[in-house]
């Protein structure tokens, strides 16, 4: 019966798990720096399903916490890398990546 | 039922990343973002985790990706990139060969651990129709009785986040006027 299969907590990890290798293909495959940053909340997000699945399979509140302040952390992590973004952007335009490897400005 | 939520909040987590790593417009990107942080979301209500669902739609599908579709619509880089071009020539074999072997490394260890996971804390009140805040009152009294210092930190990072983006993005004026 497949009504009867219920989903545990490792199709999660495991869900968690290839949802973290697509975010590091895409960081290491992506030029544009903006998509590159959505492959990091990609990878961000995997490591928050973990917490929260680890979290109700050991029965503890603190994985939960752990997620909030992940989130926090990945707010300010957005505003931060936007912030260097729009800086560099707008003294050259239409960069990738590979346009950024001296730091020299 | 629950496999059934499974599945489909499963087939929206992949399908979106998978578009944020191949579409080739940012915009489009973004929005395949979007579908996988509902997944998530989705994923997180099925975990009693209701309180950080609804944080999740708020902060990553409102906030964030605005924030990106604002930057990408401010700099006007909306312009689909050729994905077709790989200026490294073995880029794209090595970052497969990386992320697949990242990917089974950490599903190796999750199989190896599995019987390690015992319920072993202090229990996680399941959100009910009677009790409909118990999720959000347990977090509530973790944050601010055991974690409190760590979230008064995260006040001084998100301060410190506001300045120097600020700084950052300010138009310096030529010949030290800006200052």
């Amino acid at each position: 019966m497949i009504a009867a299969i219920q989903p545990t907590e490792t199709w999660y990890l495991v869900l968690a798990a290839v949802l973290f290798g697509i975010g590091t293909f895409g960081v290491m495959v992506r030029r544009n720096p903006l998509v590159m940053f959505m492959c990091i909340e990609l990878m961000l997000n995997a490591v928050n399903l973990t917490f929260v699945s680890l979290a109700s399979a050991i029965n503890d509140v603190n994985g939960q916490v752990v997620v909030f302040f992940v989130m926090v952390v990945a707010a300010a992590e957005v505003v931060v890398g936007l912030g260097i973004v729009v800086a560099i952007m707008r003294r050259r335009n239409g960069i990738t990546a590979d346009d950024l490897t001296a730091l020299k400005g | 039922m629950e496999l059934v939520v499974f599945v489909l909040a499963a087939a929206m987590v992949l399908a979106g990343a998978l578009g944020v790593i191949t579409r080739s417009n940012p915009v489009h990107a973004a929005l395949s973002l979007v579908l996988t942080l509902f997944g998530i979301a989705v994923m997180f209500v099925s975990h009693n985790a209701h309180f950080l669902a609804a944080v999740q739609v708020i902060v990553y599908a409102g906030a964030i990706v605005v924030l990106f579709l604002f930057v990408i619509m401010l700099l006007g880089v909306d312009r689909a990139e050729d994905v077709n071009i790989e200026p490294l020539t073995v880029q794209r074999p090595l970052a497969a060969i990386v992320g697949a072997g990242v990917m089974g490394i950490i599903i190796a260890a999750i199989v190896v651990a599995d019987d390690v996971l015992v319920t072993r804390g202090s229990g996680l009140l399941a959100t009910t129709v009677e009790k409909p805040d118990d999720n959000i009152r347990q977090l509530a009294r973790s944050i601010f009785s055991d974690n409190v210092f760590a979230f008064e930190l995260t006040s001084v990072l998100l301060l410190v986040a506001v300045i120097g983006t600020v700084l950052m993005a300010r138009r310096v004026k030529s010949n030290g006027e800006g200052k």
